[in-house]
């Protein structure tokens, strides 16, 4: 627990808050996306929680995890920070779930406060003096778990991709070619369901599924990257 | 002699048909600066990978410290320090911080890795930096605060690869006497890879010289001298002239003699003794100031090694 600390420490003083300006842009940029500007568009559809403002809630922080993912190993590798930290005795599992967990910790709060944020902007933007929360909140709780597992699947897929790359624009290529060929998968799948199984399934039971298959491809993903950790072939890369 | 802290056995490693590492044996005992040379691409580098368990010898046994580089190599990078080819800073975090992190890495208390920072940046004139990102620093700078945090856990082995690379001379004669005193007074091993040979006759009490991955020598460097050119005699004095060369030639212990910078250079046939030579060239009219014997820096030696390599 002590080195995932550690590392988390590190990543969070190289990689998110080095105490810099322009440390702030990335913050500053997400919040005025997801908690300002969206909300403001969608008014009372955002806080009732209908199907499109849902889908960028999910996905927003999904792409905002790609755009910085890469950078993981491979730009660590780029910066030679990486062979210095593997030849100390530091583990490969807090290397790198120290990585998935800020990038994901880092992505899901600040996916939260921007919902809370939005809340705030539209009902003072609607109705000053009243006050609404998302509704319903079930569908809230869904919101912010879906978030949590595909902002996971982003970054445990991202680290095994900048894991095999050897550079940033490498990683970030793979990573473009991933995503399309993620959401081909995705048609193709729903459209080779049977046509009554969706009709047959509830809301939640579709909720559930979906999770289910996030839950199962974030562990593979995650095993993938923690097996694929081999100090000498990123040594010798 | 002193227990061996680095023990290899006939280690090779192989990347596809290259060897990088060819049948290296060597001991290097402990607390002592053992010197690395060769040339670009000569496998120093790999060495040093192999001997931190970062990559797995093709064949062939190490032991640092006592530990197996296959199954212990966890136990081998947490008793040692690294400076690698390049300082591998985070260019983004300050130095105090980059300190800071190799102190959380080898699970020093926060009041020990505040006390050795500061004694560690003050030593180094940079505690009133050490809030700065080290991404604006010089080389050198970086250089020095690289080789802090390779110390900075007080290893009993540090490998450095070129430390001084970067260094201005000021910084490096500190390193050296740094490096020097820390053998000294601590103990520490330091397996150094360079190419500064005068750096290495300097501080090192034994060198290695390697080329394409093989071991060409290995020794302290007065036994290399000795045993590559302790045959050789050089003789500074007034008087010498071809009355002292023809006499010098004609004896059978002497198989070369000539004039050279002003000086006497005699090549002998094996380990004679030089006494019954100096008492010939005072005969002859000759004054002596000084004798020299196995007159090769290391420099020259390895030159020396080289070219016979190549031939």
């Amino acid at each position: 627990m002590n080195d995932l600390q550690t590392m988390i420490w590190k990543e969070w003083r190289d990689f998110l808050w080095s105490g810099g300006r322009s440390d702030l842009l990335r913050p500053l940029l997400n919040i005025a996306v997801l908690g300002i500007i969206l909300p403001l568009s969608f008014s009372q559809s955002w806080i009732n929680l209908e199907s499109t403002p849902v889908l960028i809630v999910v996905f927003t922080p999904f792409m905002f995890v790609i755009l910085i993912i890469s950078d993981a190993i491979a730009g660590e590798r780029e910066r030679h920070t990486l062979e210095t930290l593997l030849a100390s005795r530091i583990s490969d599992r807090a290397i790198l779930l120290s990585k998935v967990l800020v990038t994901v910790g880092y992505n899901w709060m600040m996916t939260l406060f921007c919902l809370l944020l939005g809340d705030v902007v539209v009902n003072l933007s609607q109705r000053p003096g009243q006050f609404e929360f998302y509704k319903p909140i079930s569908l809230f709780a869904v919101v912010l778990v879906l978030c949590f597992l595909t902002t996971l699947l982003a970054a445990s897929g991202g680290v095994l991709i900048s894991l095999k790359s050897v550079t940033v624009r490498q990683a970030s290529q793979t990573m473009l070619l991933g995503l399309i060929i993620l959401g081909l998968a995705i048609t193709t799948v729903v459209k080779l369901l049977p046509p009554g199984l969706t009709a047959s399934l509830t809301t939640p039971q579709m909720v559930l599924i979906i999770m289910l298959v996030l839950v199962v491809l974030d562990m593979i993903l995650l095993v993938a990257t923690l097996l694929s950790f081999q100090r000498s072939r990123l040594i010798l890369s | 002699m002193p227990e061996s802290i680095i023990h290899t056995e006939h280690l090779c490693r192989l990347f596809g048909t290259i060897k990088a590492v060819d049948d290296l044996s060597m001991d290097v005992p402990a607390g002592i600066v053992f010197g690395f040379l060769g040339p670009n691409g000569a496998g120093k580098t790999t060495t040093i990978h192999l001997l931190l368990g970062l990559l797995e010898p093709t064949q062939g046994q190490i032991r640092v410290m006592g530990f197996d580089t296959r199954s212990q190599a966890d136990e081998i990078r947490n008793r040692s320090g690294a400076l690698l080819e390049f300082s591998g800073l985070y260019e983004r975090m300050s130095a105090e911080d980059n300190l800071d992190l190799y102190g959380r890495i080898y699970r020093m208390a926060e009041p020990e890795r505040k006390a050795r920072a500061k004694e560690l940046l003050t030593h180094l004139d940079l505690w009133e930096r050490r809030k700065e990102k080290v991404g604006n620093w010089s080389r050198g700078m970086k250089q020095k605060i690289a080789i802090a945090r390779a110390l900075f856990h007080h290893p009993p082995l540090v490998f450095l690869d070129e430390p001084t690379a970067g260094l201005d001379p000021i910084a490096a004669a500190a390193l050296h006497a740094d490096l020097t005193s820390l053998v000294a007074n601590e103990g520490v091993t330091v397996f150094l890879n360079t190419h500064n040979l005068a750096e290495a006759e300097k501080l090192c009490a034994k060198v290695g010289v390697i080329r394409n991955g093989k071991l060409l020598t290995i020794g302290s460097p007065d036994e290399l001298r000795l045993r590559n050119g302790g045959h050789k005699v050089e003789i500074i004095g007034k008087g010498f002239n071809e009355n002292t060369l023809t006499l010098l030639r004609a004896r059978p212990e002497v198989r070369q003699a000539e004039f050279q910078n002003g000086c006497l250079r005699i090549e002998l046939n094996g380990e004679n003794k030089i006494g019954p030579l100096v008492t010939l060239i005072v005969q002859s009219g000759a004054e002596i100031e000084d004798i020299a014997r196995g007159g090769e820096s290391l420099e020259d030696l390895f030159l020396t090694l080289m070219q016979e390599e190549n031939q």
